[in-house]
């Protein structure tokens, strides 16, 4: 079952960084100021290893002139611990600033929203 | 009970420019791309001034600049740069109100820690590191009868350095005393929710300083941050921020071969043994604010006491008195002397700060107290409130283990001391933690089992210069506000001496 996913707002914006930046990322935060927020940057810039899991790919539908695409979602290791039971919904809002994630000159920030995995998806 | 005017109110102490551009090589430059972002207040959410959005070219000519002024900056005596360092603390001083209030309409925080804290702990942190940088010794060893070794330490050079926004003005210091005593120049990238307030800094002490030894590059973490952390031309990278940033930097620090300090958050324990609540006297009534510390910067400090471990033979009572203490917590206009909680300092901020207590309830974790957003009518009702919250729940939950950086506790019960050092180290980070005890062995030994690298133990939420401040674990590397941190913006040059006349015999 998936544990990620994305809301509309978040998919147009997605297409829109894809097509200034090319295939993109999202890697989970934790911690001080910006953090506990999704970052997004291009594919490969951060390197996840192995105290890394891959939480799923996000499917962006097609919307022309945009083709369908995938963003791969990962998180560290430690973290997943204590996150693995819990589903995570990419959303957007206002916002300024998210370390050195590729949507903040944008005026926008990605957040994450969580709700409790049912036993059938666990 | 006094209000501050805001500023470009007329009767305020303090006016901001319509717009800053970066301050490079000692004068106002602005960006090579010619944009800018609009900066708002969290206080009511209006944009108050323009800042410049600065790019790979402005972080280029800010290092030129600093590559320019390095040299001769570094070779200054540490009389002379004590100084200057001293001439800041006494002018920042002087402008302290200004400072205070600039600070809190940047960022949202009550004006009375401003006033109180946030800047008298940087006049005295300017002035700390001007003394430990007069009384650096390097060393001498004697290897043997014609053999010496001599220890110098020599700056680094030019070092990148990342400011996050809960404390603008503090944190900025924390990162500047240390690397200018030490003899480096700098060039240092305010967070993009909190560009401003420095701004009104620089242009106190611009002349203090000499040309390109400081400079301040605006913009934000990709266009800005990412130019410097990367730049073969730094270094040393300093970055106070969170843990997926902090190994990007550690990752881009590895290409160059380059040194990083990082300080990435928490999620401190604060403990409360059963002793605490033996007489309703003074102290009990210290532990409650201790417990209440939570709120204070509206939960924005990565040392926030944001789980309270209370045991079990005073948990309900010792509860019950920390609710009624948080409900009595004034939350109102930041600018207002009275007000103990603001603003959150961006509706970001607010937002996950809401996701959480979303979460949290989710989990099962019950509300004691608070847990909405705080609408305070009339200009306010624009800007980014939550009213102090306290959780009761399990430590395995998410708002237990993660860093919401808000007015947010999370409070669990312990039975004895094994199961609160348990429970207090399942945690990720180490940043900070909070032991109360009348019993100063119980004190001590909790201290020392407490995996992170500040304990406050019978306090909370001080941060005097000469008391070591860093991460244990996932919350960082490096220790600030101490002299220690000399080590992180020197060499340690070596030289070798041999006194003897004679061939070594080898060849």
């Amino acid at each position: 079952m998936p544990r990620v996913a994305l809301t509309p707002e978040a998919a147009t914006l997605l297409r829109r960084l894809r097509a200034e930046h090319g295939e993109l990322m999202f890697h989970q935060s934790g911690g001080c100021c910006d953090g506990s927020a999704p970052m997004c940057y291009p594919l490969g810039e951060f390197r996840t290893g192995s105290s890394d899991v891959h939480l799923g790919d996000l499917d962006v539908a097609p919307e022309p002139p945009a083709e369908a695409f995938t963003v791969p979602v990962w998180m560290s290791a430690a973290q997943f611990e204590h996150w693995s039971h819990t589903h995570l919904t990419i959303d957007v809002v206002k916002g300024r600033g998210s370390g050195f994630s590729l949507e903040a000159p944008l005026g926008v920030r990605f957040l994450v929203r969580s709700r409790l995995l049912l036993d059938e998806e666990l | 009970m006094a209000k501050y005017a805001a500023p470009g109110q007329p009767d305020s102490v303090v006016t901001y420019r319509d717009r800053y551009d970066h301050f490079i090589g000692g004068e106002y430059v602005p960006p090579a791309k010619g944009e800018y972002f609009a900066n708002p207040t969290p206080v009511t959410g209006e944009e108050f001034t323009e800042i410049a959005r600065g790019t790979a070219d402005d972080v280029d000519l800010a290092l030129d600049a600093a590559h320019g002024a390095a040299r001769a900056w570094g070779k200054t005596s540490p009389a002379e740069r004590a100084n200057v360092l001293n001439k800041i603390a006494d002018r920042v001083e002087e402008n302290l109100e200004k400072l205070a209030v600039a600070e809190t309409w940047e960022n949202g925080k009550p004006v009375r820690e401003t006033l109180a804290a946030d800047l008298p702990l940087a006049v005295d942190h300017f002035r700390y590191f001007a003394g430990v940088i007069r009384a650096q010794e390097g060393g001498i060893s004697q290897i043997d009868e014609d053999l010496v070794a001599y220890h110098f330490q020599e700056p680094l050079g030019v070092v990148g350095q990342i400011i996050p926004w809960n404390f603008p003005l503090l944190m900025a210091t924390w990162k500047l005393a240390p690397a200018l005593a030490a003899g480096n120049a700098v060039v240092l990238k305010p967070a993009e929710q909190t560009p401003a307030s420095i701004h009104v800094l620089m242009e106190l002490i611009a002349d203090l300083i000499p040309p390109g030894v400081l400079n301040v590059v605006n913009g934000f973490g990709v266009e800005a941050g990412k130019p410097l952390a990367s730049s073969r031309r730094v270094a040393k990278v300093a970055f106070t921020g969170e843990t997926t940033t902090g190994r990007l930097i550690m990752q881009y620090a590895s290409e160059n071969i380059i040194p990083v300090t990082l300080e990435l958050g928490g999620k401190s324990p604060n403990v409360f043994f059963n002793d605490v609540a033996a007489q309703r006297d003074a102290f009990y009534d210290k532990a409650l604010e201790g417990f209440t510390m939570f709120a204070l910067n509206q939960g924005e400090v990565c040392t926030c006491p944001s789980r309270a471990l209370i045991q079990s033979e005073i948990y309900d009572q010792f509860l019950g008195d920390a609710v009624e203490r948080t409900k009595a917590v004034k939350q109102g206009n930041p600018l207002d002397t009275e007000t103990m909680i603001g603003a959150q300092a961006s509706n970001d901020q607010l937002e996950k700060i809401l996701s959480y207590i979303d979460i949290g309830r989710q989990e099962g974790a019950r509300v004691l107290t608070g847990g909405e957003r705080a609408d305070l009518g009339g200009e306010l009702s624009g800007g980014y409130y939550v009213t102090p919250t306290v959780f009761e729940g399990d430590n395995k939950m998410r708002i237990f283990q993660e860093e919401i950086f808000g007015p947010v506790v999370s409070v669990a019960r312990f039975s004895d001391y094994d199961d609160a050092m348990k429970i207090a180290n399942d945690t990720l980070y180490g940043l900070g933690a909070g032991v109360w005890s009348r019993d100063g062995s119980v004190a001590y030994r909790a201290g020392r089992d407490i995996q992170a690298g500040r304990v406050w133990v019978n306090n909370y939420h001080s941060y005097p210069a000469h008391a070591a401040f860093g991460g244990y674990k996932q919350s960082g590397i490096g220790r600030e506000n101490h002299r220690v941190m000399l080590d992180h913006y020197q060499q340690t040059k070596n030289l070798l001496v041999s006194y003897s006349r004679n061939a070594q015999g080898f060849f």
